[in-house]
């Protein structure tokens, strides 16, 4: 059985100038021990997916479908079932780690707070596994007394790494955990998150707008736009989508010569939720857009190997694939 | 055109002088595109402010077809339509109460130029707003990202500059949108014979649209050539580890630890203590002890300031 | 060019208008404070300075309201209806002007103390703090009574010591201001002192500024109370000098209500309307406290 299913979720903000669908029917399953990338742009509903997995949304936001974990379904748990899951069943490493953390609590006991909340472990405990997490995430143990201001960007995000493994949890959802880091500092902790995943058989989602970031630590990614998801398949092969393909020409190969002097992008931006396009959102900056497009709605279809996308020019005459 | 000869910038921090610009040779011919690369806190942002005349250079010059930039007002603003900026963030570069049409006349306000509203009107439409008439009158907070990094470039246009800065162009803008403004780079250079400085840590961008690239650590450019040669063939270790840690590539040297600060700059090479050949112990003595001369700035060949690299040979 | 600019003032009018409309109290500030203002405007077409002369008072004196006199009479006989009136332009006059100067000088010390980091800002806010720690009514008394008892004596006595905290303000926001980015932009279009200052600088803290001058106004027709009622005063008939006079005449002793609380109702109802103003016109205005769409 898979860890997390997700079914059909979506997510409606209500604000005052009318409801916002940011998530629009979402379906996911993620196997345990496995990674999935979930890929978008800003707006594209992707950290909503991932706030919503925890319910960690604000209250104007209307959640429907279901989330289960471990066979249990998120979206229908008591508040106090709903706490014990967060962090110890699943915990989220968010972006922007200067504002994760609090800029007045050394770094250690910002670490041992859900062991204590959760009251997994004594003081005494709370720190012998405190010194275990920072070593596991490659900082000193006397890193512990530190302030979050005394550390760099990257030590930071290895923080909120360790604060997202205190309660061993089987699921990590890491909201954008490289962006905003120097190449270097990103490929220090991509190489980390890789590594933990592995030796603690953790299964990860990983959201980002940057495919060859997911693609480097994920098994299998998801491509979503407009509150949909677009394409899902396994990180080796080759996009269909061709939405997911202008997304992953966006970031160039050094040293491919087609991308030399030449590059890459979608004409427009991307849409308003609360004015999407008719038929397939995508079809006004779609350069490969047919006429039926901008009426007709594509489900995501089979497109190869484990590999589904919505569009209609895969897979054609195949059955509905969803 | 534009070039910096043996230019130093530094600043008192926390008592101690950093020297977050330690020495730079730079130059941008005429509708040449350059790429400088490295990360945060190496001094390219500082470098990149320098070249604009809005620093002024501890020591060393900064120098404009040939004459040395001068900071007294009167000519420091006729430089100012010759080399104009592009900041990261577009929202932030564009005053939350100024329309488009005041965004973009700023510059021809400032410079009392004639005919405000078709100079504003055809750097719209450079810039890939059209019809510009329908942007006159919104407001930053009404355009998408990718339209006010566009807003802001039509601004610069609006002077007719011969070189633009462009500070991360298109760090902050969706993935999609990116490759856009960088074609719309392009396509000035070849329409309008723009030549661009673009400050970047996205070696992929570098790829992209430059010609040439400076690659800088800790103050210092330690690798510059042609984009082809430095990318496809880097000579200095730290620019083999920058490109082995892009995803795609089959062999990662992760770097340990991070940049030093500029206050303490290392003895001899400044990237000894986390060089990968000599923590492989394939360092000379001269890594731990003699300085590196600063690189010449190179328009043809390439250049690489490590006592390890062999010496490159000129094309 | 003036088209597109014209356009875009009427629109940013029209947006500003509609806000501000919606806000019941502060309309009904706006109400008191256009009335107030228009009253005191036409008072030369029905009254004269005559009305408040004590040898032209023929009713009888301390009277209670009546027909004759619907708000009573002084201790000259004088009516409190037509002194109030009278008085209102005074006090107005003062207010408008007092807060202006005061507005003028801490937009201009502020801007500048932000604008100039070096030695003239540090000098610029050495001088406001030492004017913020005088304690300002007793300066203001002492101003007035050295430069001697005139309309423009008063203006400038509570100009000049009331504008540090306005100075303040307006540094902080000038400094907010010049971190933002498009500043450098602007450097690097050309730009000088004189530009971003006023260009930049100004248009956005003037919305701060207009709320908070409006505040101002009232603050300095209570002050203008408290100095005639200290005693210091220009000879003119205000509200101020009014209750003055009703302390000096032993009204309270005397049961004359009407002489004490018109003029004191007077100050109350003024000022709350032109606080409900200023607070009204800070919410409108103010880009954090406004919800911005998307």
């Amino acid at each position: 059985m898979s860890l997390l299913e997700v079914d059909d979720l979506s997510v409606t903000y209500r604000i005052a100038a009318g409801d916002v669908p940011a998530v629009r029917g979402v379906s996911l399953s993620l196997d345990a021990g496995e990674a999935l990338g979930l890929a978008g742009e800003s707006g594209s509903g992707k950290s909503s997916v991932a706030m919503a997995l925890l319910r960690l949304l604000p209250r104007s936001a209307r959640l429907d479908g279901r989330v289960l974990l471990d066979g249990e379904d998120v979206l229908a748990m008591k508040w106090g079932r709903l706490r014990a899951v967060r962090w110890s069943a699943a915990s989220i490493v968010f972006q922007g780690a200067q504002h994760g953390l609090n800029p007045v609590q050394r770094i250690g006991d910002q670490i041992a707070e859900p062991l204590l909340v959760h009251r997994l472990a004594s003081g005494a405990q709370a720190s012998a596994r405190v010194r275990e997490l920072l070593e596991q995430v490659g900082l000193p143990t006397w890193r512990a007394r530190s302030y979050p201001h005394e550390l760099s960007g990257g030590q930071r995000q290895r923080v909120m790494i360790a604060m997202a493994l205190a309660c061993s949890p089987r699921l990590i959802i890491a909201d954008e955990p490289t962006t905003a880091l120097d190449l270097m500092v990103q490929a220090q902790v991509l190489t980390l998150i890789r590594r933990l995943i592995a030796e603690h058989d953790i299964s990860l989602l990983m959201i980002s707008h940057d495919l060859s970031v997911l693609a480097d630590v994920c098994d299998r990614l998801a491509v979503m736009y407009a509150g949909r998801l677009v394409e899902a398949g396994p990180s080796s092969g080759e996009f269909r989508h061709p939405y997911s393909q202008a997304l992953a020409a966006a970031f160039p190969t050094v040293g491919d010569p087609a991308s030399r002097l030449a590059p890459r992008g979608l004409a427009g931006d991307p849409p308003d939720p609360q004015q999407l396009p008719g038929g397939c959102a995508f079809h006004p900056r779609c350069p490969v857009a047919l006429e039926s497009c901008s009426s007709t709605p594509v489900d995501l279809r089979p497109a190869g190997e484990r590999r589904t996308a919505a569009c209609v020019l895969v897979g054609e005459d195949r059955a509905r694939g969803n | 055109m534009l070039e910096a000869t043996e230019v130093a910038v530094e600043f008192a921090s926390r008592g101690r002088r950093a020297r977050a610009v330690d020495g730079v040779n730079l130059s941008i011919g005429a509708g040449e595109i350059v790429a400088l690369v490295g990360e945060s806190g190496c001094g390219k942002t500082t470098l990149a402010r320098t070249l604009l005349g809005l620093e002024r250079p501890t020591s060393g010059q900064v120098s404009y077809d040939g004459t040395p930039l001068s900071y007294t007002g009167r000519r420091l603003r006729a430089f100012r339509r010759q080399v104009q900026l592009v900041l990261q963030d577009p929202m932030g570069s564009l005053n939350p109460r100024q329309t488009v049409y005041e965004a973009v006349a700023e510059g021809p306000r400032i410079h009392g130029l004639p005919d405000e509203e078709e100079v504003v009107a055809s750097a719209l439409s450079r810039a890939g707003l059209r019809p510009p008439e329908r942007f006159f009158l919104r407001y930053p907070h009404e355009l998408s990202g990718g339209q006010r990094q566009r807003v802001v470039i039509a601004g610069a246009l609006a002077l007719s500059p011969k070189l633009l800065i462009a500070d991360e162009p298109v760090a902050s803008l969706d993935a999609s949108v990116r490759g856009e403004i960088l074609a719309l780079l392009l396509r000035l250079r070849d329409e309008l014979g723009l030549a661009a400085l673009v400050v970047t840590h996205d070696l992929g961008l570098a790829w992209n649209i430059a010609d040439r690239v400076a690659v800088m650590y800790l103050g210092r450019i330690v690798e510059s050539g042609s984009t082809e040669e430095v990318l496809t063939n880097p000579q200095h270790p730290y620019t083999q580890a920058l490109l082995s840690v892009l995803p795609e590539s089959p062999q990662r040297i992760v770097l340990s630890g991070e940049p030093p600060d500029p206050t303490r700059i290392p003895t001899g090479c400044r990237f000894h203590p986390r060089c990968q050949l000599v923590a492989a112990g394939k360092g000379a003595d001269a890594c731990h002890t003699t300085p590196l001369p600063v690189l010449p700035p190179t328009t043809t060949g390439s250049e690489v300031a490590c006592h390890l690299a062999q010496v490159p040979t000129p094309r | 060019m003036s088209n597109v600019s014209w356009i875009r003032r009427r629109r940013a009018g029209a947006r500003f208008w509609g806000k501000f409309r919606t806000r019941t109290a502060g309309m009904a500030g706006l109400v008191i404070l256009v009335l107030a203002v228009g009253l005191a405007l036409i008072a030369p077409l029905f009254i004269d300075s005559s009305v408040t002369n004590v040898v032209s008072g023929t009713s009888e004196k301390m009277a209670p309201p009546s027909l004759d006199d619907p708000l009573g009479t002084d201790e000259s006989g004088r009516s409190v209806l037509e002194m109030v009136w009278w008085g209102s332009r005074t006090s107005l006059l003062i207010g408008f002007l007092a807060a202006l100067l005061s507005m003028v000088i801490g937009t201009v010390l502020g801007i500048a103390a932000g604008h100039f980091r070096g030695w003239l800002g540090a000098i610029i806010l050495r001088i406001t703090d030492w004017f913020l720690v005088l304690p300002s009514l007793v300066t203001a008394l002492v101003l007035a009574a050295i430069l001697g008892g005139s309309t423009a004596t008063i203006i400038v006595a509570i100009g000049v010591t009331s504008w540090p905290s306005t100075a303040r303000l307006i540094r902080a926001q000038t400094l907010a201001v010049e971190a933002r980015p498009y500043i450098e932009r602007s450097l690097a279009l050309g730009a000088g002192h004189w530009h971003i200052t006023t260009r930049h600088v100004l248009p956005n803290v003037a919305p701060l500024l207009l709320a908070s001058t409006t505040l101002e106004v009232a603050s300095a027709i209570v002050t203008e109370s408290t100095l005639a009622f200290l005693g210091v005063s220009a000879n003119k008939t205000s509200w101020g000098t009014m209750l003055r006079g009703s302390y000096d005449w032993g009204a309270a002793t005397a049961g004359a209500w009407w002489y004490i609380l018109v003029p004191g109702l007077c100050i109350v109802i003024v000022v709350l309307a032109f606080t409900l103003c200023g607070r009204a016109l800070e919410t409108v205005l103010n880009p954090r406290l406004r919800t911005r769409a998307a």
